[in-house]
């Protein structure tokens, strides 16, 4: 019964939360409902008795949303109401609801026909964490490191994007060029 | 779900919340005697005997004060932040085993409200999730220094999350639990046993982040003293002000909580002198908040980047790499 109780609430929460995030006209509304439904959503880890990634979403998603804040700071007057250019309403609500009936079709089309089967049953007395490492260092191996790969790939893009004079080489450059390029800096501080 | 669980578990969370609360309360009076010792000073003196009832006369205060929600911010957010801080502080204590087990009337009380096998994951996020409420309350002021200070904690936050992580991640591997009651089983042996001698790099770095975490000098940037305002809390006042205040102090006893039963044997066997052991424990990193706040200025955002990154975090990725490699061979 609690588990009823819970998953009812939190589903009525976490929509409402990301209704919110979709329709206010607020940046700051619109980034807490969306920080809130993300940590409503990691109850539905715990009622399923997935405490990992339950704390796990809680962990991630709250670092996540933080970034979004700190965009929205630098973009906008957060005190402010945003002003939308709105297309064509009723184009925007038939494709979204459009796209949702297909996700829900997509995943529950298999439950329907009941062609889900648990690959990976329960190993006794293994913890949760030890069941997803299993998991996720078995089966799951290559997309966990291609995961890891293309976040590699983002971290060095974003070093080379935000970091000054990425084109330029040391090792590449003639003593004098460097001496002028160090020229050039303490010009720049002064 | 019988009956009786469910009342056990509601009476401890009621009397979790009641003792922190009051403890926050006191831990501001510890704070200012502590602080006015160090610096020569007499500190409260004037309510009750040794300013005792000092604590009454600020709750007083806080209290009775009007609360005034100025005109350009952003109402809803700018009244649920103080809320936050303190609401996520009080839930992380829920996986936090302040005592060992013990028998009252026949009936054994475990301490913990909820022993989840994911403890010390849960109360870092959770108290992770803390920092909205500064990051919040900064940014539904209209006021520029309030939305720095804002700035501040996002920046905090995002950092030194990663060093909490990394540094607990080498002791997680030893003991191979997430659970704060399996790591003080596995500490349970005595002195020796303690995980600080195996993990002593590890300890420092998760001791230097819990100062991170809970916004205290030296990282106490997020609210700026030194602008002569109160960062993010400038334009609050009354109990929504006193809520940032209880939960900064509530955070800070159960980080003290925390790092002992991780690194330093928490409550040992069980025992009487266990118990006690693990309260001495706490109030002395309790002390060593109030100590360092006397004692060091703070340092700047710029500094405090650039321990975390260039610093810390490297630090903490080559231990655990050392951890593995040594666990494996």
């Amino acid at each position: 019964m609690f588990e009823a109780i819970a998953f009812y609430l939190f589903a009525f929460l976490t929509t409402v939360m990301f209704f919110i995030a979709v329709t206010t006209t607020q940046a700051l509304h619109a980034l807490t409902a969306l920080a809130a439904g993300m940590i409503f959503i990691s109850a539905f880890f715990f009622i399923l008795g997935a405490d990992f990634l339950g704390a796990i979403q809680i962990v991630v998603y709250s670092g996540a949303v933080m970034a979004l804040y700190a965009f929205g700071m630098m973009f906008f007057d957060t005190t402010r109401d945003v002003k939308e250019k709105n297309g064509n309403k009723y184009i925007v609500f038939g494709l979204s609801i459009l796209a949702a009936v297909l996700v829900v079709v997509i995943f529950a089309a298999p439950m329907v026909t009941n062609n889900i089967v648990a690959l990976h049953p329960m190993i006794e007395g293994a913890g949760n964490t030890q069941e997803l490492g299993m998991v996720l260092f078995t089966k799951y191996l290559v997309p966990f490191e291609v995961a890891a790969v293309m976040l590699l790939v983002a971290m060095v893009s974003g070093i080379v994007l935000a970091g000054k004079k990425m084109d330029l080489s040391l090792t590449l450059m003639s003593d004098a060029e460097i001496i002028d390029a160090k020229k050039e800096q303490h010009k720049k501080v002064l | 779900m019988d009956v009786a669980y469910l009342i056990e578990t509601v009476i401890k969370v009621v009397v979790v919340l009641l003792i922190f609360s009051a403890l926050a309360g006191i831990g501001t009076y510890f704070e200012r005697k502590v602080l006015a010792f160090m610096q020569r000073r007499l500190g409260p003196m004037n309510v009750g005997p040794y300013g005792l009832l000092q604590v009454a006369a600020d709750g007083v205060k806080l209290f009775t004060k009007e609360d005034i929600i100025p005109s350009n911010v952003v109402p809803n957010i700018f009244k649920i932040a103080p809320v936050i801080t303190a609401a996520t502080a009080f839930m992380a204590a829920a996986a936090i085993p302040f005592l060992p087990q013990f028998t009252l009337f026949s009936y054994t009380v475990h301490p913990i409200v909820a022993d989840i096998n994911i403890g010390i994951l849960y109360v870092l996020g959770m108290m992770g999730v803390g920092l909205y409420g500064p990051l919040l309350g900064g940014m539904a002021s209209a006021n520029k220094f309030s939305l720095l200070s804002a700035a501040r904690g996002a920046a905090v936050f995002i950092s030194y999350e990663v060093v909490t992580g990394l540094s607990i991640l080498a002791p997680i591997m030893i003991v191979g639990s997430l659970s704060l009651v399996d790591f003080n089983a596995y500490q349970s042996g005595g002195i020796t046993h303690w995980l600080v001698w195996s993990q002593p790099v590890a300890f420092v770095l998760f001791w230097i982040a819990a100062f991170a975490e809970t916004g205290r000098t030296p990282f106490h940037l997020i609210a700026n003293d030194h602008e002569i305002i109160d960062g993010f809390g400038t334009e609050y006042s009354g109990m929504r002000w006193g809520l940032f205040f209880i939960g900064e102090y509530a955070n800070m006893f159960f980080i003290s909580f925390v790092i002992p039963l991780l690194f330093l044997g928490g409550y040992g066997d069980g025992s009487m002198l266990g118990a006690l052991g693990l309260l001495g424990k706490m109030a002395f990193f309790f002390f060593f908040f109030l100590w360092t706040r006397a004692a060091w200025p703070d340092v700047r955002p710029d500094q405090l980047m650039w321990l975390c990154w260039k610093v810390l975090m490297p630090i903490a990725v080559i231990n655990i790499v050392i951890t593995g490699l040594v666990m494996m061979f």
